[in-house]
């Protein structure tokens, strides 16, 4: 067994092994079914899922910072870095392993939202390759939240500190693409920046994800970012060894 | 086993270690002595590839440590002085994960959880939560990580601090023990332990190596006992 899987499976059996999991599933299973009826799922009329998917990136780029924030500043406050970093683990193995097993996490998370996808079959015909694609942007969102709050968890020692711009990055993220953000944008901005703008926020390819469409530009977007940002956290990481 | 050479460290403005070098061979127990914020541990997290000296270098049998990092980590028994470990996890959890993590698999994984677990006395402890133990028994627990896949190099920081008469005594015996085949570095502030069990002394104060020798020749030399050795070469040499 690799230094990877071994780092991967004990941060997944730590999810579980404290209240985390718990707390966290709880919340979002809370509020992404509530969230759900109250964007009106039954005044639509539709035997779809849009409701339910439509509020996934701001109750993303909430939770997930919460499940991020400990990745690494839990392990440089407690100390357990000092073993972490002395077995013979790469930096990046270590930081892979930590995120791998947060984003299977979250993948959990999501797939314990099934209930709501027999509703949507009991209640009518519903479109099945649309869900499976929310389901994927959904999954690639949360990577990419992710791939933020892991970043921000190696910067800071203090898990507060790291949750909180961890989800400002996130909001920062999600709002740049909202159509009140750009219309206010285009008023002083040329087009092409506005534009520009657009293509980096995570909900114009989650929208065009979980429209049905699955196109390069969108998986290369968040791949991207998610490559992007874990490599960033490495690079913290290494730097805090080489000048403490 | 261990050869340093020039070892320079700094935090910010503070320079922690100064041009530290010596060598150490296989059968020797060194013992690394000097006041708080002498330098010991950060000497010792460089050896381990933790930290990366500013300049200077170091091989571990055989191993640069700017190099080969991670050859370096596979013959070194670490234990930090803080004893790092995760809490939320069991002993028994901890370990296998160590061993996960050092490619100890299978028959020679509870070959060596069977050899470990008496040694470090830890069987009764073994299905608690970590953060549930007492100070003594999560040192020992660190040992056992650090001895787990029996390595040539023991690198210990203060490893009987908060350990009970008893305790301190077999931990000193098992370095004993142990002595013959590998290379030991032990820091501590226990002058006793240093003559009971350490058969060459390095004092370190402020960065910078004072001495380098054995108990015995120190004694003979001040002709006092290695306390008052320690008081006259810390205070005096470096004030």
């Amino acid at each position: 067994m690799n230094s990877f899987w071994a780092v991967f499976k004990r941060e997944l059996k730590s999810y579980f092994t404290t209240p985390i999991a718990y707390v966290f599933l709880v919340v979002f299973l809370f509020f992404s079914g509530y969230l759900m009826f109250k964007q009106g799922f039954f005044e639509i009329r539709q035997a779809d899922m849009r409701a339910f998917f439509i509020n996934m990136p701001l109750l993303f780029a909430f939770l997930v910072p919460a499940a991020a924030m400990r990745l690494w500043s839990e392990e440089r406050k407690s100390g357990s870095i000092e073993l972490l970093m002395t077995l013979p683990i790469t930096v990046t193995q270590a930081v892979l392993g930590k995120f791998f097993a947060a984003w299977v996490f979250l993948a959990i998370a999501l797939a314990l939202t099934f209930p709501m996808v027999i509703t949507v079959y009991y209640l009518g015909d519903p479109d099945v390759g649309l869900i499976a694609t929310g389901y994927l942007g959904s999954i690639l969102m949360a990577g990419g939240f992710l791939a933020v709050g892991c970043f921000f968890s190696a910067l800071s020692k203090n898990q507060v500190i790291s949750f909180v711009l961890s989800v400002v990055a996130c909001a920062v993220l999600v709002f740049a693409g909202l159509p009140t953000t750009m219309n206010y944008l285009s008023t002083f901005l040329p087009a092409g920046l506005v534009s520009a703008i657009e293509t980096i926020s995570f909900e114009t390819h989650f929208e065009s994800i979980q429209r049905g469409v699955l196109e390069f530009r969108d998986i290369s977007y968040f791949v991207l970012l998610i490559v992007g940002w874990v490599a960033a956290c490495a690079i913290i990481l290494e730097e805090r060894m080489a000048h403490g | 086993m261990i050869s340093i050479k020039e070892l320079r460290r700094s935090f910010g403005p503070v320079v922690a270690v100064d041009g530290v070098s010596f060598d150490a061979k296989k059968g020797d127990v060194l013992g690394f002595l000097g006041p708080n914020g002498a330098g010991k541990s950060t000497v010792m997290r460089m050896l381990a590839c933790f930290l990366k000296p500013d300049s200077g270098t170091a091989t571990v049998c055989g191993c640069d440590i700017l190099k080969n990092p991670l050859e370096v980590r596979k013959s070194i028994g670490y234990l930090a002085e803080n004893v790092p470990a995760y809490d939320e996890m069991t002993v028994g959890g901890f370990l296998n994960f160590v061993c996960d993590a050092r490619r100890i698999s299978g028959k020679a994984r509870k070959r060596a959880l069977d050899r470990l677990v008496p040694m470090c006395a830890i069987e009764s402890v073994y299905h608690q939560a970590i953060d549930t133990l007492s100070k003594g028994y999560r040192r020992r627990v660190g040992l056992a990580q650090a001895l787990i896949h029996d390595p040539q190099v023991l690198i210990l920081d203060e490893p009987t601090d908060g350990l009970d008469p008893n305790q301190k005594h077999e931990v000193r015996q098992l370095i004993s023990k142990m002595a013959k085949d590998k290379c030991i570095i032990v820091s501590t502030h226990i002058l006793e332990e240093v003559e009971a069990v350490c058969s060459r002394t390095i004092i370190i104060a402020k960065g910078i190596i004072i001495v380098d020798s054995t108990p015995d020749k120190l004694r003979q030399q001040y002709n006092c006992s290695l306390d008052e050795v320690f008081r006259k070469i810390t205070r005096t040499k470096v004030a």
